[in-house]
């Protein structure tokens, strides 16, 4: 029973959702904000779920043994949510250059190491074949287009136009997997209403 | 005017998709090379050997994941892997664990045995970075807080040389870190599946050799069903897809030869 | 003081990742592992921050009573609503992500349709936008199109029953073309991620201390 009700209070949020399409309306309005108020809340629990509890709560005494290092990652825990008051808020700036500096430093590692040389040695094909040859003179065509440092004139300027017409190719295949991913969501949500709920399809 | 122009489009794309289920024609999908190297990678795995799947989407990526995800899982099982699923995306959590009971309930799989979910860790590429030297640092109980040393599968379980292969499921720029992580720093095999909207920006990591292979959108999640001999969803989505995708180039065409006309009459 | 402190914070933990990549070993590695646990729990608390400003914001609305204001109302109680049924779910089944806790059956039936038909909308708008504002006005905006249609054909039944060969042309484009503008596009932007996070390591970028 608890099943069927669930399965009807999907369709009727679904079908709220989709009626945005005739126009802005109050059912839509109270779906869209019933969804953001929830989510909200399940980010709360998720934060303690999965990151307070098992990462510096049950860490906190393990085998009778505490683990005093933790105090430093709960402090600075402590330090982001300064940001709430006003007059301590500029404290969330130690926490926020600790997960900025991270994340700087895994930006360079990963950029360098795990981007730029894989695909640089990547490119480095014998042009043995057209492939090849359409891959190499498409990557230097593309860099040479976003190089701003010399003027975009004469032989640089024919080149760079090669590299639009490759960017130009690169979004027009980006558009119509775009397009696929959007027809996509629609037809899972049609499946469902039509399986699901009304049952008229297996 | 204009307003009732919209609402035409939007019944026609509509219809272009209800029509077509209400007929449940067949069709045979082809294979595309990514997703058959992606197939290959999993197949060339002995059995037992553990598998850790990442899901890196939410409800909004669903349709078109969630299928990839339970057709990799049925692979899975009968190649009789072990199965460690993880989230980088929290709400990617419970369908995660959807997907797996479903799989369990269908194949008699045992929980702690033959699967486990470790559950959501925020934090990213952190986590992928920490998790290649011992994922005990990160992920010392499952998502129900039971502690991964008394699971039998994660026993042995330490680091990616232990892992057969990484899956990740992705809907933003999670595929990203693992691709510019796994391969490069650990050395690690990786397969990724994504979203159609993502998918693009992935080939030259499947160019490069930083991932072994690559399921795209609903099309490639069909292709994944038909490999494994279970379609399903996503195969017959592939006929709503193309009536859609017909009816969308012929607005376009539409669009196009009203806009000639225009420029000429000016 | 206010500034001097996360700006030594930031070049010593933007340092040890970067050295633990080149030295894995004692101490360093195990340094950088520290620091990436310490990373995990914090990151955790930023996806706190933005629920103080939408409570706030909602909040002040129902205060003054502002047009609309019984919506800021909804939001508040499925807040609430939901935050009471996880705390429920954890104490009766120990996670709010046991099967039968109620905390999933909110997921399930709630949250799940209400976000996976929200982007399904956008299937509606690219039919709309593909109808009144893809136009072929240059060669570059037709080159775009046509391979965005040829890829939209490959990648669906519909094309191999056109030509047979639809399905190996898109393949191609994604294989080649398509893959390569993307290389040089993402080697782009890579550097520029290396060059900024030189400066936010060394201190030269600042903007995220404001």
């Amino acid at each position: 029973m608890m099943e069927t009700l669930g399965v009807w209070l999907a369709a009727g949020f679904t079908l709220c959702i989709f009626s945005f399409l005739y126009k802005d309306n109050p059912f839509y309005k109270l779906a869209e904000h019933i969804y953001v108020g929830a989510s909200a809340a399940y980010m709360v629990i998720f934060v303690w779920s999965f990151d307070v509890k098992p990462m510096l709560i049950d860490r906190f005494i393990v085998n009778g043994k505490v683990n005093w290092s933790l105090l430093f990652p709960a402090f600075f825990s402590a330090l982001m949510l300064c940001r709430f008051i006003p007059r301590i808020a500029w404290l969330s700036r130690w926490a926020i250059a600790f997960t900025v500096g991270i994340g700087a430093g895994i930006g360079f590692t990963m950029g360098l190491h795990g981007y730029i040389l894989p695909q640089l040695k990547a490119t480095m094909v014998p042009l043995v074949n057209v492939n090849n040859i359409i891959i190499v003179i498409g990557v230097l065509s593309v860099l040479m287009y976003f190089y701003f440092s010399i003027e975009h004139k004469g032989p640089v300027k024919y080149v760079s136009r090669l590299g639009r017409i490759f960017i130009m190719i690169a979004f027009g295949a980006s558009f119509g997997y775009t397009v696929m991913a959007r027809i996509s969501l629609l037809i899972g949500r049609i499946h469902f209403l039509l399986s699901d709920w009304l049952r008229i399809i297996k | 005017m204009r307003g009732l122009e919209r609402r035409i489009i939007y019944l026609l794309i509509a219809l272009s998709v209800i029509i077509p289920f209400l007929f449940k024609i067949k069709t045979k999908v082809e294979i595309s090379p990514p997703v058959m190297s992606a197939y290959n990678t999993i197949e060339s795995l002995k059995e037992g050997t553990p598998v850790l799947i990442s899901i890196d989407y939410d409800p909004a990526s669903m349709p078109e994941l969630q299928p990839m995800l339970l057709a990799i899982l049925r692979h899975c099982v009968k190649k009789k892997l072990k199965i460690i699923l993880m989230a980088h995306w929290p709400l990617g959590v419970p369908l995660g664990q959807e997907a797996i009971e479903k799989i369990a309930k269908e194949y008699g799989l045992k929980y702690g045995e033959d699967y486990v979910n470790l559950g959501y860790r925020p934090g990213g590429a952190g986590v992928i970075i920490s998790m290649g030297r011992e994922i005990r640092d990160i992920f010392d109980c499952d998502f129900k807080g039971t502690p991964v040393d008394s699971l039998p599968l994660m026993r042995n379980v330490h680091n990616y040389d232990d892992i057969g292969v990484v899956i990740g499921l992705e809907a933003g720029s999670v595929g990203d870190w693992w691709a510019q992580n796994l391969g490069p720093r650990f050395g690690a095999k990786l397969i990724l599946g994504s979203t159609a909207v993502v998918t693009p920006d992935l080939y030259p990591y499947l160019a490069s050799g930083q991932c072994q292979g690559l399921i795209g959108g609903l099309r490639g999640a069909a292709e994944y069903e038909n490999l494994v001999g279970h379609p399903s969803v996503a195969t017959i989505g592939m006929i709503p897809q193309s009536a859609a995708h017909a009816l969308i180039i012929i607005f376009i065409i539409i669009g196009n030869i009203i806009y000639i006309l225009q420029r000429r009459r000016k | 003081m206010r500034r001097e402190v996360p700006l030594v914070i930031t070049f010593v933990t933007g340092i040890v990742i970067i050295i633990g990549l080149f030295v894995p070993h004692k101490p360093f590695g195990e340094i950088q592992q520290t620091f990436l646990k310490w990373y995990v729990i914090i990151a955790g608390f930023t996806l706190l921050l933005g629920i103080d400003s939408l409570v706030i914001t909602h909040w002040g609305k129902i205060k003054r009573r502002q047009p609309g204001f019984g919506y800021s109302v909804v939001l508040i109680a499925s807040l609430a609503f939901t935050l009471i049924l996880g705390i429920y779910s954890i104490i009766k089944y120990g996670s709010a992500f046991d099967v039968r806790a109620p905390f999933m059956y909110l997921y399930m039936h709630v949250i799940l349709p209400l976000s996976a038909t929200m982007f399904s909308l956008l299937a509606f708008f690219i039919a709309s936008a593909a109808y009144r504002a893809f136009r072929a006005r240059n060669v570059d905006a037709a080159l775009l199109l046509v391979a965005g249609i040829l890829v939209m054909l490959g990648r669906v039944p519909l094309g191999s029953m056109l030509y047979s060969k639809m399905p190996q042309i898109a393949d191609w484009i994604m294989d080649v073309p398509q893959m390569a503008a993307k290389r040089g596009l993402l080697i782009g932007i890579a550097l520029g991620q290396i060059a900024m996070s030189l400066r936010v390591i060394l201190g030269i970028e600042r903007t995220y201390l404001r």
